[in-house]
């Protein structure tokens, strides 16, 4: 086996199998565990900047990678005019520093702070080491190459599509500069360690508040079914309203 | 009629000491662990003071309970659902540590490890977060018996109803007088430490209306810390998870009071259940300021009623669940005689814990500089309270003085009825007047007295069963090792990667 297929197909999917598998595990059997792990209770004036621009920059980011990843025609159209393109790049990378800010922030507070210092983990510093090498580089890029997105939408959704079909296609991305391959691997990286760091709370990010309503009650019985049953064994099932 | 039970408190304050044994027994059962240390679910706070976490009452600061909103309601924290979500990567509104205190230990180490010499060897104080020393400028309690007075009584958030003359009469030497105020979670009917999770990890139990956080669902989204008025859910730093009072449940399903009750050595303490009808909680949430009180205290409804017997019935409500009810100290303080006050009704929570306000020292005045204790009657009037009704009608009833008073009057008059059935050396019309002005006959009086001053456990604490034989859930294993957290599981608290 070459380099190429080591870190462009077995990488791959040895990190979404411990992606899928390790999240549904930890999801399962963890669930003391699965929490953000803020750390606002004890430090919450510097947090306040890191915490905004870090996850405001990484979420725009995210979304234009899954953009780039879902619609690239549409993307490549876009960038069919050179302004165009350049006000996407310029976009995309004030949030990129944004992020990078939020993560130079995140990890002052926990070198200064003596308290947050009692509460990092050895996981913890290296979610920030893939972070900071993965920001860097996606900065780098967009500085060097600043045709990126288009590269993007035209070199790699081919490659990571190809992935996801079981087919993978390494040719797009083998003749990648450095920089490039170091995103997707770093990339990928994350997403293996994802369910065993504390970037698992993106996971359960708990969208069906919006549609909940406001008060819960749990019943460990239904009463009522109890009371108006004559049969043996009533009121097995609890019920939520 | 939607009807369900929940377990209400009531706590009697002109019997509370404060002696903080009932923090003291909630301590060493549920927050001895790391990361807790500085969680007191049970808390005795003086008043007027500045209370725990330091100025909690104060809203405009902590944005905690609901506001009106037109007709409805909305939290005062993040007004809306979107917002909550919103706001999900940084609260702008929660407490810190600070607000509560650093907890702390000391190095006993040192005393004994001290090499010999000529002075005497000292334990410094360290931080149980850092483990660093840390000089202590703030615990649990430091204004107890109105301690530090300029920086915590002064502060206190419900003189600000007060007329900056008042506020000095409270504060003069000869009419200094404080009582104290024990809380713990008021296991709202409308909760809005509930309404805030966005993991929906806070839940009120159906069967007896204890509210609770399961902590396998909490995320650490820390919402509800802010939202409890109260200030009676807390983060737990260590573990990621938030935390809160559980009125002992597992105590309750065997039948015992809740260790904070049961060791309450001024017996100030009473647990019963209240039949409450559920769909009338928005409406009485959303109640005009004036009517909020009384809405409250009319959504509970009658035991001995058999219409409301036949519905509570035909809502599952069990039999022996009524008979409680109908026994209920919390049932006679609150609704027969009309003693027990919710504490910041206008939080528009709907807490069921229920204070008899203190009737406080009433004796004595200062004339010319001179404290003068020989009064014309025996106890001198409420109008003679030391502690204005303006303060305590802040506290207990939306700012209302004359409910304030007619509760005060009440009281006296059950003890101006005693001292005659006792000692007999007070002229009978004294005690005529007292107890028509206060609207309770003799043998109410004496009712009054009995289970204020002679009951025995079971009248103070009249808990239904929890019927397990019909609930597979609550059958899970209750009795966790200490250490641990949760029920139901089993897991160390120790924090996440
Ligand atoms: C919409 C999804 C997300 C939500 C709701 C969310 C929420 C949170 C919350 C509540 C905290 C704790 C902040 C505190 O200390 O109070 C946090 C911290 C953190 N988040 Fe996120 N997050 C999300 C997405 C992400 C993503 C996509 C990443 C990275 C790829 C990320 C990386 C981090 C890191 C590294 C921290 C630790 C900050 C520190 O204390 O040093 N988050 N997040
Ligand atoms: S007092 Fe208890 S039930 Fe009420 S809002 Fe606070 S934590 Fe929730
Ligand atoms: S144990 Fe009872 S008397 Fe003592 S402080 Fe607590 S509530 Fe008051």
């Amino acid at each position: 086996m070459n380099t190429t297929a080591i870190f462009f197909v077995a990488l791959p999917y040895t990190a979404l199998a411990t992606l899928i598998i390790g999240t549904l595990y930890r999801y399962m059997t963890l669930g003391f565990k699965l929490t953000s792990l803020s750390s606002q209770f004890l430090e919450g004036k510097v947090l306040f900047w890191g915490s905004q621009p870090f996850h405001w920059g990484i979420l725009v980011v995210f979304l234009g990678h899954l953009a780039a990843f879902a619609i690239p025609g549409t993307l490549l159209a876009w960038n069919g005019e050179p302004w165009r393109l350049i006000v996407l790049e310029i976009t995309m990378f004030a949030f990129g520093v944004a992020a990078l800010f939020g993560l130079a922030v995140f990890i002052y507070r926990r070198i200064t702070n003596s308290r947050i210092r009692s509460v990092t983990t050895k996981m913890d510093a290296l979610v920030y080491i893939l972070l900071l090498v993965q920001i860097l580089t996606g900065l780098g890029m967009a500085l060097l190459y600043n045709w990126g997105s288009s590269w993007f939408a035209s070199s790699v959704t081919p490659y990571l599509r190809s992935i996801f079909v079981f087919n993978p296609q390494v040719e797009t991305v083998a003749g990648m500069p450095f920089l490039v391959q170091l995103h997707i691997v770093t990339a990928f990286v994350i997403f293996g360690v994802l369910p065993f760091t504390r970037l698992i709370h993106f996971v359960v990010f708990p969208l069906n508040y919006i549609w909940r309503s406001y008060q819960v009650v749990v019943w460990n019985r239904n009463p009522k079914r109890i009371r108006a049953e004559r049969s043996y064994f009533p009121g097995k099932t609890s019920v939520n309203n | 009629m939607n009807i369900r039970s929940q377990i209400s408190m009531v706590f009697h304050l002109d019997k509370c000491i404060g002696c903080h044994t009932c923090s003291v027994a909630c301590k060493n059962i549920w927050t001895d662990r790391k990361g807790a240390e500085y969680m007191w679910w049970n808390n005795v706070e003086t008043k007027p003071g500045t209370g725990y976490p330091t100025k909690w009452e104060d809203q405009n600061v902590f944005k905690g309970g609901w506001e009106k909103n037109g007709s409805g309601i909305k939290p005062r924290g993040n007004s809306s659902k979107f917002n909550a979500l919103k706001n999900i990567t940084f609260n702008p509104h929660l407490p810190s540590l600070d607000d509560y205190y650093e907890p702390w230990t000391y190095k006993y180490s040192d005393l004994f490890d001290a090499p010999e010499g000529d002075d005497q060897p000292t334990a410094r104080p360290v931080s149980l977060v850092t483990g660093e020393n840390i000089d202590l400028k703030a615990g649990p309690n430091w204004d107890d018996d109105l301690g530090g007075s300029p920086d915590y009584a002064r502060q206190d958030v419900n003189l600000q109803n007060l007329s900056p003359q008042e506020q000095e009469a409270m504060f003069e030497l000869e009419r200094m007088t404080w009582f104290y105020l024990p809380r713990i979670c008021n296991h709202c009917l409308n909760p809005t430490c509930v309404a805030s999770c966005p993991s929906a990890a806070l839940y009120k139990r159906g069967e007896d209306g204890v509210v609770v956080l399961k902590q396998d669902r909490c995320r650490g989204w820390r919402m509800c810390v802010t939202a409890c008025p109260y200030k009676k859910t807390y983060y737990n730093w260590s573990t990621g998870k938030s935390e809160k009072c559980v009125l002992c449940y597992p105590r309750l399903e065997a039948g015992m009071a809740p260790a904070c009750f049961h060791t309450c050595v001024g017996r100030i303490r009473y647990l019963g259940v209240m039949l409450y009808d559920a769909d009338r909680i928005h409406e009485v949430a959303c109640s005009e300021d004036k009517d909020l009180l009384d809405n409250q205290l009319d959504i509970y409804l009658d035991p001995f009623d058999p219409n409301v017997i036949k519905e509570a019935t035909a809502s599952g409500i069990a039999d022996s669940t009524i008979t409680a009810a109908q026994q209920s100290p919390v049932y006679k303080f609150v609704k027969q005689w009309g003693l027990g006050l919710p504490l910041h009704p206008e939080f528009r929570t709907i807490p069921n814990l229920f204070y008899v306000p203190p009737l406080l020292p009433t004796m004595g005045s200062v004339t010319e500089g001179i404290y003068d204790t020989t009064t014309k009657s025996f106890w001198g009037g409420i109008e003679n309270s030391r502690q204005p009704m303006k303060y305590l009608a802040s506290l207990f009833t939306n700012g209302d003085t004359q409910k304030v008073e007619a509760t005060l009057r009440k009281l006296l008059a059950v003890k101006i009825h005693r001292r005659m059935e006792t000692v007999g050396d007070l002229p009978q019309e004294e005690v005529t007047t007292a107890l028509t002005e206060a609207g309770i006959d003799q043998r109410t009086a004496d009712e009054i007295f009995r289970l204020t001053a002679l009951a025995i456990n079971e009248e103070r604490f009249v808990i239904p069963p929890a019927h397990r034989e019909e609930a597979t859930e609550l059958m899970e294993a209750t009795g966790d090792r200490k250490g641990n957290v949760g029920f139901g599981f089993i897991e160390r608290p120790t924090r996440g990667l």
